[in-house]
C-alpha cells in the first residue's frame, strides 16, 4: 500500500513537470542544433574555401585587399581547364583508376574466400588466424614503409604504380576479411544446410547464397578497399617519382606546385577533382559502409 | 545382437577411412581459400618487419653488420627525443579532442528529430571522405603566411596574424587542429551508432527513477557506451601516432624538425637522406607502442563478443 | 517414395554422447514423428539422416541404400527448417526453385512444379514477394513448398512449427497433415511438442537421453506407456506420480498409497502385478482418470482438501495433496471445489499403472 503511493507521488511529480520538462527538451534542441551548426562550419570550411579559391582568377588570388571568403571579381573556371590540358593530371587520374581497380578485385577475392573458410569451414588453426587478420590490420603503413621499399626495389618494380597493386592489399585485406567474417558469421547456420540439401556445392554456396546474402559487407568492404588505394600517400611518394607513373594524391601535392610560384588555384582544383570519386561514392553508399564500420567490425 | 555389432566393428574401419578423407578435403578446400591471405601476410607483412629488424642492424651503406649502434645513435641526437616527445604529445592531445568532438556532435545528431539526422551527420562526414593528403593541402592554403585567410578574419577583428607554420607552437598546434579536423567524423559515426544501440527503455527507466540528464549520461550512456570509447580510442591513438601525410603536407617536419612524428622522420632519414638502416631503426620505435595497444584492444574486443 | 531404417545408431560430439544406439524401421508413406524434451537427441537423429552430421557408429538405410557416406544432396531428401531458412535475397518461386536449377532441370518442367506445389500450398499470389515480405505461417509454406518441389523420397521436418503463435500452430499442423496425405511422402518429424506428435504421427518415436523409450502410435502411448518417462511426456496435464506398494488382500491385490489411498487390482491384471508384492513401486494416474464420483465407472472415492482449483469452462482442473505428493484431477464444473475446502474425487482403477521404481518400467 505505502508502495502504491509512494510510486502514484512519483508520477504525479512527473506530470506535474510536464512543462518544465517540454521546455528542458527544446533547450536541449536548440543546443543541439547551436553545436551541429558550429562542428559543420568547421567541418565544412576548408573544403569550402578550396571551392572558393579554384573558382577564382589568379589576379583575385593575388589581391590581399579582397575578402578572401567570397568571389568578387567574376567565377572562372581557367585553373579546371588548364588542369585538364597542360598538366599531367590526367594521367594521374588514369593510374589512380587502374591501381584502384586491381587492388579491390585482389581484395575482395583474397578476402572473401578467406572469409569464407575462416568463418565456415572451421579447421586447425581458423581461430589464430582470425585474430592474426585483425593484428595486421593494425599495422599501419608507417611502420614497414622501409624495408618494403627495399623488397620492391629488388623486385625492379621501383617507380612503376604495379608496385601499388602488390603493397596495397596489406593495408586492405586485412580490414575486408575482418568484416566480410562478422558478415558471414551473422548468417544462420541452417541456411547452408538448406543449399547443401537443395545440392550446393561450396563454390555454388558461397557465389549463390553467402555472397547475395553479405552484400552489404561486401559493398562496404569494396568500398573500404577503394578509398584506402585512391588516398594513400606514403607507399607512392615513396616508391613512384616519375610523372607517368604517378598517382592523384602524390601528383597532386608534388607537382602541381610548380617551383616557388604557387598555382593556388589550380591547385585546389586538382585537390578538388582528386577528391571526388571517393565524395561520390559516398555520398551513395554512406550507409553501407557505416553499416559494415560499425556492425560487421568492432573497429573500424 | 553380438553377431550384427561384430559385422559393425569389422565395417567401421572403411567408414572412417571415407570420413577421414572427407575432413582432410574439407580442410585442403579451407586452406587452400586461405593461403592467398596468409602469402600476402607473410610475404608483405611478416617478412618486411624481420627485416627491417636486420637492415637497423646494417651501417649506411648496408655493407656491414653494426648492432645496436643505430640505436645508439638515435639515442645521441636532440631531434630523436624531440619526435618522440612531440609523436606522444601529438597522439594524446589530438585523440582527447577527437573523442569529445566526436562525443558531442553524436549527442547533438542523436538529439535531433531523426528525419534530419542523415543529413547532419552526411555533411559532417565531409573531411573523413577526403584524402587527407589532398585536404591537408587545403589547409595548407588557409594557413599560407601571406594570403591566410585565418589571419584575414583575425585582422578584421582587430587581432594580430599568427605565424601558423613558422613558429614551433602554431606549427605543432595546426598539426593537431588539421588531425582533429580529419578524425573527429571517425569518432562521430562509432560513437552515434553506439548511442543508437542502448535500448530506449533503460532511459525511461532512469526517468521513472527520478535521474536528471546529466545522470543518465553518468550511469546509462557512458556505461554503455564504454566498450566501444576504449576501442575507438586506442584504435585512433595508433592511426594518430603513426600519422604520416598530414605533417609530410603542412610542414614536411619544420619548423627546425619540432613537428616530425615517427613517420615523417624515418622518411625524411631513410628515404630522402638515403640513411636506410637508420630509418629503420626509427620506424622500428613506433613497435613497442603499437604492440601494446594492439594487445589492449584485442582484450577489449575479446570482452565485446564475449559480452554480446 | 522409400523406408528409412536406422541400425544401431550413435553420436558423439567430442566427449558427450547425443544419441547412443538407436533401432528403427521407418515404413514407406509412414509419418513418424521423434519427440522428447530438449537435449535427447532427437534433432541430431533426423541431422544425421539428413547428412548434416556424420555418423559415428551405426548405419543408416534410404531405400535399402546404405547412405552414411553419401552427401545430403544427393540422399534424395528434402528438410523443412525451424528457421525456415529461406534465401532472404530471393523470390519465393527462387527460393522453392533453388534445388531444382543446381540440378540442371529443364525450365519449364521447373515453372511446372513450383506452380503445382504452389498450388497445393495455396501461396500462388506470393510467389513473386521476398521472405521478408511474409507473414510467419506464409514462410513456413515457402519452405514446406520447397521441399515439395523435389518430391524427395524422404520428408525431414526439424522443429517446424516452434516459431510460429499457438493458433497458426494449430492451423499449420493440419496443414501438414493434409499435405501428406496428398503426396504420402515418407515423413520424419523432430518436435518437443507432444501436442504436435500424438496428432500428426503414425507412429510416435519418443526419445530420451540418447535413447528410444517407446515406438508406438499416439494411442498405444497413451494407454499402455512402457516407462515412467513415456508415461509422464505424454499427455497434458502431466500424469501424477505417487510411491505405493502392493499388497495381498482376500486373494486379489491392492495398490497402496501410504495410509491414505488403497486401489483394488482388477481381476486381468493380477498375474501381472503379483510378482511385484512388496517391492517399491511407483502409481500413474493421469488427472483425466481423477474425476467426481461417476456412475458409469468402478473407482476409490476420497474426500481430499482441495489445494486450489483452475475452471476451464469445460472442466475444472483441481489439485490437492495426497502422501506428501501434489496431484491433480480434472472434475465436471458443476462440482465447483473451492479451495480449502473439500471435495469428494473418484480414483478410476481401471486406468492405473505401475512401475518398477528401480527400473521405471512400466510393470
Amino acid at each position: 500500500m505505502t508502495n502504491r503511493t509512494r510510486n502514484t507521488g512519483a508520477l504525479g511529480a512527473l506530470i506535474g513537470n510536464n512543462t518544465s520538462l517540454n521546455s528542458d527538451r527544446k533547450w536541449a534542441l536548440i543546443a543541439s542544433y547551436a553545436c551541429l551548426i558550429v562542428f559543420v562550419i568547421f567541418f565544412l570550411c576548408p573544403p569550402f574555401y578550396m571551392l572558393i579559391t579554384s573558382l577564382k582568377t589568379n589576379a583575385e588570388i593575388a589581391d590581399l585587399s579582397t575578402n578572401p571568403w567570397i568571389i568578387e571579381q567574376g567565377l572562372t573556371i581557367e585553373h579546371y581547364i588548364s588542369l585538364l590540358t597542360e598538366t599531367a593530371f590526367l594521367t594521374y587520374f588514369k593510374n589512380t583508376v587502374i591501381v584502384a581497380f586491381f587492388v579491390v578485385l585482389i581484395t575482395m577475392v583474397i578476402s572473401v574466400l578467406a572469409a569464407y573458410a575462416l568463418s565456415r569451414l572451421g579447421f586447425w588453426g581458423s581461430g589464430v588466424i582470425a585474430t592474426g587478420v585483425f593484428l595486421v590490420y593494425l599495422v599501419p603503413d608507417s611502420l614497414l614503409f622501409i624495408p618494403l621499399f627495399k623488397i620492391v626495389g629488388g623486385l625492379g618494380l621501383l617507380n612503376s604504380y604495379w608496385v601499388l597493386v602488390l603493397v596495397y592489399p596489406t593495408l586492405t585485406v586485412p580490414f575486408c576479411t575482418w568484416i566480410m567474417i562478422g558478415y558471414f558469421a551473422s548468417i544462420p547456420k541452417e541456411l547452408d544446410e538448406a543449399a547443401l540439401i537443395d545440392g550446393a556445392n561450396h563454390m555454388q554456396m558461397l557465389l549463390r547464397v553467402f555472397i547475395p546474402v553479405a552484400l552489404p559487407g561486401l559493398i562496404a568492404a569494396t568500398i573500404f578497399a577503394f578509398t584506402v588505394s585512391w588516398a594513400s600517400f606514403l607507399y607512392p611518394l615513396a616508391y613512384i617519382y616519375s610523372d607517368n607513373q604517378m598517382v592523384l594524391t602524390v601528383g597532386t601535392v608534388t607537382t602541381l606546385i610548380k617551383g616557388d610560384v604557387f598555382h593556388w588555384g589550380g591547385l585546389m582544383a586538382g585537390a578538388l577533382l582528386a577528391a571526388a570519386p571517393p565524395v561520390i561514392l559516398y555520398a551513395f553508399l554512406m550507409d553501407y559502409y557505416i553499416a559494415g564500420l560499425t556492425s560487421g567490425a568492432t573497429k573500424g | 545382437m553380438v553377431d550384427s555389432s561384430k559385422t559393425l566393428g569389422s565395417s567401421q574401419p572403411i567408414r572412417r577411412g571415407s570420413l577421414y578423407i572427407f575432413l582432410r578435403q574439407r580442410s585442403t578446400i579451407a586452406f587452400m581459400m586461405v593461403l592467398p591471405l596468409l602469402l600476402i601476410i607473410g610475404c608483405l607483412v611478416a617478412y618486411p618487419f624481420f627485416y627491417s629488424i636486420y637492415l637497423s642492424t646494417l651501417n649506411k651503406a648496408e655493407t656491414a653488420f653494426v648492432g645496436i649502434s643505430n640505436f645508439l645513435f638515435l639515442f645521441k641526437r636532440e631531434t630523436f627525443w624531440m619526435v618522440v616527445q612531440q609523436s606522444v604529445t601529438f597522439a594524446l592531445i589530438a585523440v582527447v579532442f577527437k573523442a569529445l568532438i566526436g562525443f558531442i556532435a553524436a549527442h547533438a545528431v542523436n538529439n535531433i528529430p531523426s528525419k534530419g539526422q542523415r543529413k547532419w551527420r552526411g555533411m559532417m562526414l565531409v573531411p573523413w571522405v577526403i584524402p587527407p593528403a589532398l585536404s591537408t593541402l587545403g589547409w595548407w592554403w588557409l594557413f599560407e603566411p601571406t594570403y591566410s585567410s585565418f589571419n584575414w578574419i583575425l585582422e578584421a577583428l582587430g587581432l594580430s596574424a599568427i605565424p601558423w607554420l613558422s613558429d614551433t607552437f602554431w606549427a605543432r598546434f595546426s598539426i593537431i587542429l588539421v588531425n582533429v579536423w580529419v578524425g573527429a567524423p571517425f569518432f562521430l559515426i562509432m560513437y552515434l551508432a553506439a548511442l543508437k544501440s542502448i535500448p530506449e527503455d533503460l532511459y525511461e527507466a532512469a526517468s521513472i527513477d527520478g535521474a536528471s540528464a546529466w545522470q543518465k549520461l553518468i550511469h546509462v550512456t557512458i556505461p554503455m557506451m564504454r566498450n566501444i570509447i576504449s576501442i575507438t580510442v586506442l584504435f585512433s591513438i595508433i592511426v594518430t601516432f603513426a600519422n604520416f601525410d598530414i605533417v609530410r603536407v603542412l610542414t614536411q617536419g619544420g619548423p627546425r624538425n619540432s613537428t616530425h612524428l615517427f613517420a615523417s622522420y624515418s622518411f625524411r632519414v631513410g628515404i630522402e637522406s638515403g640513411d636506410i638502416p637508420l630509418g629503420a631503426a626509427v620506424s622500428l620505435f613506433m613497435f613497442p607502442v603499437l604492440a601494446v595497444l594492439a594487445f589492449i584492444i584485442l582484450r577489449n574486443v575479446r570482452q565485446r563478443t564475449v559480452n554480446i | 517414395m522409400a523406408d528409412v531404417t536406422l541400425t544401431n545408431l550413435h553420436k558423439r560430439f567430442d566427449r558427450t554422447e547425443a544419441v547412443s544406439g538407436i533401432d528403427l524401421e521407418i515404413k514407406n508413406n509412414e509419418f513418424v514423428v521423434l519427440v522428447g524434451p530438449s537435449g535427447c537427441g532427437k534433432s541430431t537423429t533426423l541431422r544425421m539422416i539428413a547428412g548434416l552430421e556424420e555418423v559415428t557408429e551405426g548405419e543408416i538405410l534410404i531405400g535399402g541404400e546404405l547412405v552414411n557416406d553419401v552427401p545430403p544432396k544427393d540422399r534424395d531428401i528434402a528438410m523443412v527448417f525451424q528457421n525456415y531458412a529461406l534465401y532472404p535475397h530471393m523470390t519465393v518461386f527462387q527460393n522453392m526453385s533453388f534445388g531444382l536449377r543446381l540440378r540442371k532441370y529443364p525450365k519449364d518442367d521447373i515453372k511446372k512444379r513450383v506452380e503445382e506445389a504452389a498450388e497445393v500450398l495455396g501461396i500462388t499470389e506470393l510467389l513473386n514477394r521476398r521472405p521478408k515480405q511474409l507473414s510467419g505461417g506464409q514462410r513456413q509454406r515457402v519452405a514446406m513448398g520447397r521441399a515439395i518441389v523435389r518430391n524427395p523420397r524422404v520428408f525431414l521436418f526439424d522443429e517446424p512449427l516452434s516459431n510460429l503463435d499457438a493458433k497458426l500452430r494449430g492451423q499449420m499442423r493440419i496443414e501438414i497433415k493434409r499435405v501428406h496425405q496428398h503426396l504420402k511422402t515418407t515423413t520424419v518429424y523432430v518436435t518437443h511438442d507432444q501436442v504436435e506428435a500424438m496428432t500428426l504421427a503414425d507412429r510416435v518415436v519418443v526419445m530420451n537421453a540418447g535413447l528410444i523409450d517407446q515406438v508406438g502410435t499416439p494411442g498405444e502411448l497413451y494407454h499402455s506407456p512402457r516407462t515412467r518417462f513415456v508415461a509422464g511426456f505424454i499427455g497434458s496435464p502431466a500424469m501424477n506420480f505417487l510411491d505405493c506398494e502392493l499388497s495381498e488382500l482376500d486373494g486379489g491385490l491392492v495398490v497402496k498409497v501410504g495410509s491414505e489411498l488403497s486401489l483394488p487390482v482388477s481381476s486381468g491384471r493380477l498375474e501381472r502385478y503379483r510378482p511385484y508384492v512388496g517391492k517399491p513401486l511407483t502409481l500413474g494416474i493421469r488427472p483425466e482418470h481423477v474425476t467426481e464420483e461417476r456412475v458409469d465407472r468402478d473407482g476409490v472415492s476420497l474426500s481430499v482438501d482441495v489445494d486450489f482449483v483452475e475452471p476451464l469452462g469445460m472442466e475444472t482442473m483441481v489439485y490437492f495433496s495426497l502422501a506428501g505428493e501434489a496431484l491433480c484431477g480434472r472434475v465436471a464444473p458443476e462440482l465447483n471445489p473451492q479451495p480449502g475446502q473439500s471435495a469428494k474425487v473418484c480414483f478410476d482403477t481401471e486406468q492405473i499403472h505401475i512401475f518398477d521404481r528401480s527400473t521405471d518400467l512400466a510393470l
